[in-house]
């Protein structure tokens, strides 16, 4: 039971449990699953369908931050991939052929595949800080996608393409299931490999890793290709969502929920090990916070401030210093220790340094 | 066994500590008892408890079980500021103060007189000056801390903890980088910190200094408690066999240096002209196959950049490098291990281990490098190979899913070599392998040095104890100022001697060949 407690995603997925339960107190409804014509509806479904986009850019962010890095540029790749994919798609006379949406969707993961490629490059070969080397993306990928849609918003009609954010198979969300199989991909790409323990080596102790003779260049490289290939097809699920290619907003500020969300799941962004069961845990968090506020009613503006809080509270139960803090509390309590001449000193030597005339 | 008499004059009394670590029990009931005016050594292999100890009478842990009592009164550090407030102070191997502020400036942090503009840095320098002068130390307040040496350094981190009040003063190894002048300078002070009634908690790797300097000894052994003694009781052989519980003749036995080498073929490595500008200059070497080629120099004397070069972790700007006759370009650690070079750093936490990796981890690191990632090691092999090298080497705690960072120096050492030995090289080059290790794990070392060329690897064996490269070694190169100055191959009769000689004079009969 005690080794149950300590298990590093019993924070995550009590963060979870607490909100799933709020929401299920303040409107019961909240979990109940209707069935219709063989399809699954409720806000359940629903959490889980609007989050796929979050999930496959939060799968490649774990993996950046394992290595040390950090990936600022995949909002803005969502809305090139979007970009390239709709503008394909509007210029073809059959918008609802099968052969030019794949060609569309290939396209636009292919651009932001190399995007990723580009990333990587600044980063593992020329050494340039991650954060600033994926700023460069960040701030130009927007307008380069606004370059491919010609300034416009581009909207299509095509029945195939909005399947995948909208469709239905087995029952489920279309687009869960693009978001179960990127983890499944995942997970089996890092853990039936030796590619994860590699990846952990290179972010904790690049310097080692080097001299045991781990390509750290070419793992550090193949965390940002992916994290850029995962960003292009969650561009992809967002598209199709609002059948639009929206450069300003296609995921706007998704870097910042990603990063949250790989964080809550535990992993540490000083690099090192990280957790895709955790990351997956984090994203279903704030999905469901998002969901909340809105049920709430709280005007989206304010939406950040309640994200913010709730973050702040699961970050402080993580944090070590803090659990040590609660340990000495509930320790301290039974024996008051004996406090002696010297104790008494303590307050005066802090008013010395304090004081200042 | 202990003689626990009344303790009157007791400063501090530890009594039954108990700490524990995830999967690790560090101490285990341990006493320790400091009295006012006594050098107390704590002794003990690495890995016996002594930091863990140490820390948990400094307040940096905070203990499980068991009672602190200082000056009679019992207490409960939760943290350093409470040890310090209760007059325990520490200076450790690496100092801890600001090496960017004065000399001054760090002697009186926090406790720096005011006046009525604030500071007045004149009084407190002048204080400071007075507490340095104490101590024999003649240097200006106002000069900056990073211009002093090592040693220098560390009194004035004992001047910072003279300053507070300081009751018991912990040096936590303060010896290890300093040179056999300044070790003196220490003694002295810290016989004069004695004579004023403090009592000083010292580790230390060197036996001469534990007898030149200690009064009493607690000795530990796995996280127990062996025993306290007089130092005048204990002779050094039976101080050993304490520390160890075994006899340690096997170090005698190791006379590797005396093996005959064939050296008539094309050397395993020979590598001419090898430099790197600004970091050593050009150097010739050849190692033969089953030779120790042993480097020796004082710190600074370009050693390890020498290490570093043969193993392509820097890249050489001159020279050219034949491996078995063939030349061979080595431009980064993975071309070397193409050619089946191994390297462990002196450096071992920054260079060596995955600290947040498993034991088994750290071992298959380099074989899975090797392998790329997509053909990882099967968990079965995994298995074999880990504990194949856990119990040859005898790596403690013989759990491969121990945390690397849990283990002492020694068994963090043991491990890196593991890695290497797992992947079959024919070059080993070991630069310190043995620093900062017990003395336990220090003879496994070298005999499975021994042992391993006696076998057929080369090695190129790097240590500052000299006695060390002659018992290993059958030729020995040695560097002064970043140059070779000179070459030997080691006899039955060379001795530390005529290398220090060497190192000192920089000729040799063999020098010009």
């Amino acid at each position: 039971m005690n080794k149950l407690l300590r298990h590093r995603l019993v924070l995550p997925i009590g963060a979870l449990v607490a909100l799933i339960l709020v929401n299920t107190i303040a409107r019961p409804s909240f979990l109940s699953v209707t069935v219709r014509d063989g399809e699954l509806y409720g806000s359940i479904i629903d959490i889980l369908r609007n989050s796929a986009p979050l999930m496959l850019v939060a799968l490649g962010m774990t993996m950046v931050i394992a290595t040390r890095g950090i990936d600022l540029s995949v909002g803005a790749l969502m809305a090139v991939s979007g970009a390239v994919s709709l503008t394909i798609i509007a210029g073809s006379p059959r918008p609802n052929d099968l052969g030019v949406i794949a060609v569309a969707i290939g396209a636009g993961i292919a651009v932001t595949l190399i995007f990723g490629v580009w990333n990587g490059f600044l980063v593992a070969v020329v050494g340039i800080q991650p954060i600033i080397a994926t700023l460069v993306l960040m701030l130009a990928g927007r307008g380069i996608a606004l370059l491919i849609t010609q300034g416009f918003i581009t909207t299509i009609n095509s029945t195939p393409y909005q399947f995948m954010a909208q469709g239905y198979v087995f029952g489920l969300p279309f687009a869960f299931l693009v978001a179960v199989a990127a983890i499944i991909v995942v997970a089996i790409v890092e853990r039936r490999t030796a590619l994860g323990m590699l990846t952990e080596a290179v972010g904790i102790n690049p310097t080692a890793s080097r001299l045991a003779g781990v390509r750290s260049r070419g793992i550090i490289w193949g965390a940002y290709a992916g994290s850029g290939l995962l960003a292009g097809i969650a561009g992809i699920l967002y598209s199709s969502n609002i059948m639009a290619a929206d450069a300003n907003s296609a995921g706007l500020n998704i870097e910042v929920d990603a990063i949250l969300a790989v964080v809550l799941g535990g992993t540490s962004l000083a690099g090192g090990k990280f957790t895709l069961a955790g990351t997956v845990i984090g994203v279903y968090t704030i999905q469901t916070l998002t969901s909340t506020i809105t049920f709430l009613g709280v005007p989206p503006a304010v939406t950040p401030v309640f994200k913010a809080a709730v973050i702040i509270i699961v970050c402080l139960a993580q944090s070590s210093r803090v659990k040590g803090w609660v340990r000495r509390l509930s320790a301290a309590r039974p024996p008051a220790p004996p406090r002696t001449g010297a104790g008494a000193g303590e307050p005066v030597r802090l008013g010395q340094e304090v004081q200042v005339p | 066994m202990t003689h626990v008499e009344q303790d009157d004059d007791a400063v501090v009394r530890m009594r039954d500590i108990t700490i524990e670590f995830p999967g690790v029990k560090a101490l285990e009931s341990v006493d320790l008892t400091l009295r006012a005016g006594e050098v107390h050594t704590l002794m003990g292999e690495n890995g016996a408890g002594k930091s863990t100890l140490i820390k948990a009478l400094t307040g940096v842990y905070p203990i499980d079980a068991g009672t602190i009592h200082i000056d009679g009164a019992a207490r409960i550090f939760k943290g350093t500021a409470d040890a310090q407030d209760a007059g325990v102070w520490t200076v450790y191997q690496e100092v801890n103060l600001c090496a960017n502020l004065s000399v001054g400036e760090n002697v009186m942090l926090g406790q720096e007189r005011r006046g009525p503009l604030g500071i007045d840095w004149k009084a407190t320098n002048a204080e400071a000056r007075g507490h340095l002068e104490s101590l024999g130390l003649r240097i200006d307040p106002r000069s900056s801390l990073a211009s002093h040496s090592i040693a220098i350094q560390q009194l004035v981190a004992i001047s910072r903890a003279m300053v507070s009040d300081c009751k018991v003063l912990v040096l936590d190894e303060p010896t290890s980088s300093l040179d056999r002048g300044e070790v003196e300078q220490l003694f002295a002070v810290m016989r004069g910190l004695r004579e004023r009634g403090v009592a000083i908690l010292f580790v230390t790797h060197f036996l001469d200094q534990v007898y030149e300097i200690s009064d009493r000894l607690t000795v530990l052994r796995n996280g127990r408690l062996v025993g306290e003694y007089a130092a005048t009781a204990l002779t050094r052989g039976e101080l050993i066999a304490k520390m160890l519980g075994r006899e340690l003749a096997a170090l005698d036995e190791i006379d590797a240096a005396e093996r005959a080498i064939d050296r008539t073929g094309a050397p395993l490595l020979a590598a001419s002209g090898l430099g790197r500008r600004g970091v050593i200059d050009p150097v010739d070497i050849d190692v033969f196959d089953g030779e120790v080629v042993g480097i020796a120099g004082l710190l600074g004397s370009g050693r390890t950049e020498l290490a570093r070069l043969l193993y392509a972790a820097d890249r050489a700007d001159t020279g050219t490098v034949r491996v078995r006759g063939d030349v061979t370009r080595l431009r980064t650690p993975r071309e070397s291990i193409a050619q089946r070079f191994a390297f462990a750093s002196e450096d071992r936490r920054g260079e060596g281990i995955v600290a947040d990796l498993t034991v088994g981890e750290n071992i298959v690191l380099g074989m899975q490098a090797r392998r790329g990632w997509l053909r990882r090691v099967p968990a079965a092999e995994k298995d074999a190979v880990v504990q194949e090298y856990i119990s040859s080497l005898g790596i403690r705690p013989a759990d491969q899913d121990a945390l690397i960072r849990n283990l002492s120096g020694g068994n963090q050492q043991k491990v890196v070599l593991a890695r290497w030995l797992a992947m079959a090289p024919q070059l080993l080059i070991l630069d310190e392998p043995t620093r900062g290790i017990d003395v336990g794990a220090k003879a496994d070392i070298q005999q499975l040095v021994a042992r391993l060329s006696a076998e057929g690897l080369s090695v190129v064996f790097i240590s500052s104890e000299l006695e060390e490269v002659l018992r290993l070694a059958q030729r020995i190169v040695v560097l002064r100022d970043r140059r070779k100055i000179g070459e030997l191959t080691t006899t039955a009769d060379t001795d530390v001697d005529e290398l220090v000689e060497i190192i000192a004079q920089g000729d040799s009969k063999e020098s010009a060949a």
